[in-house]
């Protein structure tokens, strides 16, 4: 979808504000909701794209003026709802009324193990890449209502296959719990020039399923 | 400038809601803050354009968190500040601390209708040949520039055809920036959904671009 | 360290702002609802505070200054070069190292939300999940850069690396010139968080 977090490219937010020694979190409610979203994420039922997508699916201006950790809040809400693991009114109140999904929650002694596991989003599929490292290609034009990872600033613009990294689970599907369908991954080369159109000598690069590219 | 105004093609703000039998006005400050945006405007302070490119140039975040009637009033702010036409400090105030500066014309009441009525015809005589015609495929340029421009972000490296020819007009780019009217032509060109959105669509959206925007189509 | 998340649990509710009820409210009912064990958030918490942060970033760029089989390593499968040294796990199941070169500047962004290497840098910063980060990083990186102060000879290529699937970048920036000899251990102390996100250079 073509939501507010898609901002590539966009003007008028003003220069990037750096904080010297920052610390991980600046208000104790921030530490509270990035563990919760991760405890619960454990065991909730969701895809890490499902997550991305709940937490795009704020209304734009909305997203914009709040803070990070405030999508967070917003997408475990929903991401609550649409699993069935909390009703929009024990939201609403914090009281549970139903009873719960039983569920087995993350022990505090699991986190460790669970946090630093060596996973991987690639997966083994039968086929074969369309496209090989040096190939031209187009991303097309693409303007989906669903979750997609195709950024709208690079939609429509010739670049170049870099690398190829296997078939790897694909968010436009994942998403929508639609299974993983893996796709073929490639970082693909743009030059600025060709996508600003401002004679940068600057290259971008991007990592793109091959659904989202056509040859040229 | 890739501003909070160039929305074409957002989602997910959801379905436009109608309000049955909607008034003129919201709330009672909103007819002030709308009449003092046009009587300021009639003091020859700033072209239309300017006026456009201040309320662009609101912080982002300022500009998604405001009303309408809210962004128009700190878009006036910024630019009465920019000319120093008012002080901050006045503003926030609103007490005349610093004497006035002089403006090109006061709009009177008995003046009012009759400068509505005028109205503000952007069209202009050029001698500059026109580049393309009826019927012409056109492609948008792929431009990003910081300053104001009419090309929205959708439109950019996309090709259409010129459906109508409208004379030469004020080009709002160099218009917002002091550089005098400089009058392009203007079409009309129609572009495809499927150009535009890469959808199987039967619709097209049509969209006036002066002539710098646009290139031959390859 | 600014704050005390604990001291913060046991103020009274009407101290504390909407969003942080919000969330402390939210936290009460899934517990309730048995979904989380609130001592594992404890450790959450704990975990990207103080265990996993730049510092490991900072040992990875200084083996591969040093080991120049290590650095190859990286090239070629950062993944598994970055595990040896013990750094796996969310939000870095796909490592790949941009090496910084004379002719060659790397940053890293995400436009669409805010991919960052967690196992080797940790949680990222308010500005690289900004706004004007995400949206100028793509558009105007040496504008971006001159804020940071880094101010790159225009000979010098900017590759913006954006972030779309996860494959999560870590730039080596290039080794400062007066450091011969030094040891892994002196090298990381002077590996910034910015440098290995590419809006920093390492200076000795």
């Amino acid at each position: 979808m073509n939501g507010a977090h898609d901002c590539g490219g966009m003007m008028g937010f003003g220069p990037v504000v750096a904080e010297a020694n920052e610390p991980v979190f600046h208000e104790a409610w921030e530490a509270r909701m990035f563990a919760l979203m991760s405890a619960v994420g454990d065991v909730g039922g969701w895809t890490l794209d499902e997550d991305r997508a709940a937490c795009e699916a704020m209304e734009p201006g909305h997203y914009i003026t709040s803070s990070y950790y405030e999508h967070w809040l917003s997408g475990l809400e929903r991401l609550l709802q649409t699993h069935g693991l909390a009703s929009a009114e024990e939201i609403a109140s914090c009281i549970a009324s139903a009873p719960s999904r039983p569920v087995t929650p993350t022990a505090a002694d699991a986190v460790w193990p669970a946090v630093t596991a060596a996973g991987s989003y690639e997966r083994r599929t039968g086929g074969q890449p369309l496209f090989r490292p040096g190939d031209r290609v187009r991303t097309r034009h693409l303007n989906p209502a669903h979750h997609t990872r195709l950024p709208r600033y690079l939609r429509g613009h010739e670049g170049e296959i870099l690398a190829c990294h296997g078939a790897h689970v694909f968010p436009d599907s994942n998403s929508r719990g639609l299974g993983e369908d893996p796709r073929f991954l490639y970082t693909v080369r743009f030059r600025a020039s060709d996508i600003w159109g401002n004679g940068a000598p600057d290259l971008i690069h991007a990592d793109l399923w091959e659904p989202y590219l056509e040859a040229c | 400038m890739n501003g909070p105004h160039d929305m074409g093609g957002f989602t997910g703000f959801g379905p436009v809601l109608h309000e049955a039998d909607e008034p003129v006005w919201h709330d009672d400050w909103e007819p002030r803050a709308f009449a003092l945006v046009l009587a300021m405007g009639m003091t020859g302070s700033w072209n239309i354009d300017e006026a456009r490119h201040a309320r662009e140039r609101l912080p982002a975040l300022q500009y998604w968190r405001s009303s309408y009637y809210e962004m128009r009033h700190y878009a006036l702010v910024l630019q009465l500040i920019e000319l120093g036409l008012v002080s901050a400090m006045e503003d926030e105030q609103g007490r005349m601390a610093v004497p006035p500066k002089p403006v090109k014309r006061v709009a009177r009441a008995e003046m009012i209708p009759a400068i509505l009525a005028s109205g503000g015809p952007a069209d202009r005589p050029s001698n500059r040949p026109q580049g393309f015609a009826i019927g012409e495929r056109v492609r948008a340029r792929t431009m990003n520039p910081r300053g104001h421009t009419r090309l929205p972000r959708y439109a950019r490296g996309k090709t259409g055809e010129v459906v109508a020819v409208h004379g030469t007009h004020v080009f709002p780019d160099s218009n917002a920036h002091g550089g005098g009217e400089d009058p392009h032509w203007l079409y009309t060109v129609r572009f495809t959904g499927a150009e535009l959105w890469g959808k199987d669509s039967r619709d097209a959206v049509c969209i006036d671009l002066w002539e710098p925007y646009l290139e031959k189509a390859p | 360290m600014a704050h005390d998340g604990h001291h913060h649990d046991h103020e009274e509710g009407s101290e504390l702002s909407p969003i942080a009820l919000r969330v402390k409210a939210l936290e009460s009912l899934l517990v309730e609802k048995g979904y989380v064990d609130p001592r594992a958030l404890d450790v959450l918490i704990d975990t990207y505070e103080t265990k996993i942060g730049p510092r490991n970033g900072a040992r990875v760029v200084a083996k591969a200054w040093t080991d120049p089989a290590f650095a190859d390593w990286l090239k070629r499968d950062a993944t598994a070069a970055i595990a040896s040294l013990g750094y796996t796990g969310r939000q870095g199941e796909h490592m790949v190292a941009l090496f910084n070169t004379p002719d060659t500047h790397n940053m890293v962004v995400c436009t669409l939300c805010s991919c960052y290497p967690w196992p080797v840098l940790g949680l990222p910063p308010v500005w690289y999940k900004s706004m004007p980060y995400r949206s100028r990083a793509v558009i105007e990186p040496r504008e971006v850069l001159k804020e940071f102060g880094v101010d790159l000879p225009d000979a010098k290529q900017v590759q913006v690396w954006d972030s779309t699937a996860e494959l999560r970048y870590l730039v080596i920036p290039e080794r400062p010139a007066g450091t011969d000899g030094w040891s892994e251990e002196q090298l990381a102390e002077i590996v910034t968080r910015n440098a290995m996100i590419g809006t920093g250079l390492v200076t000795a």
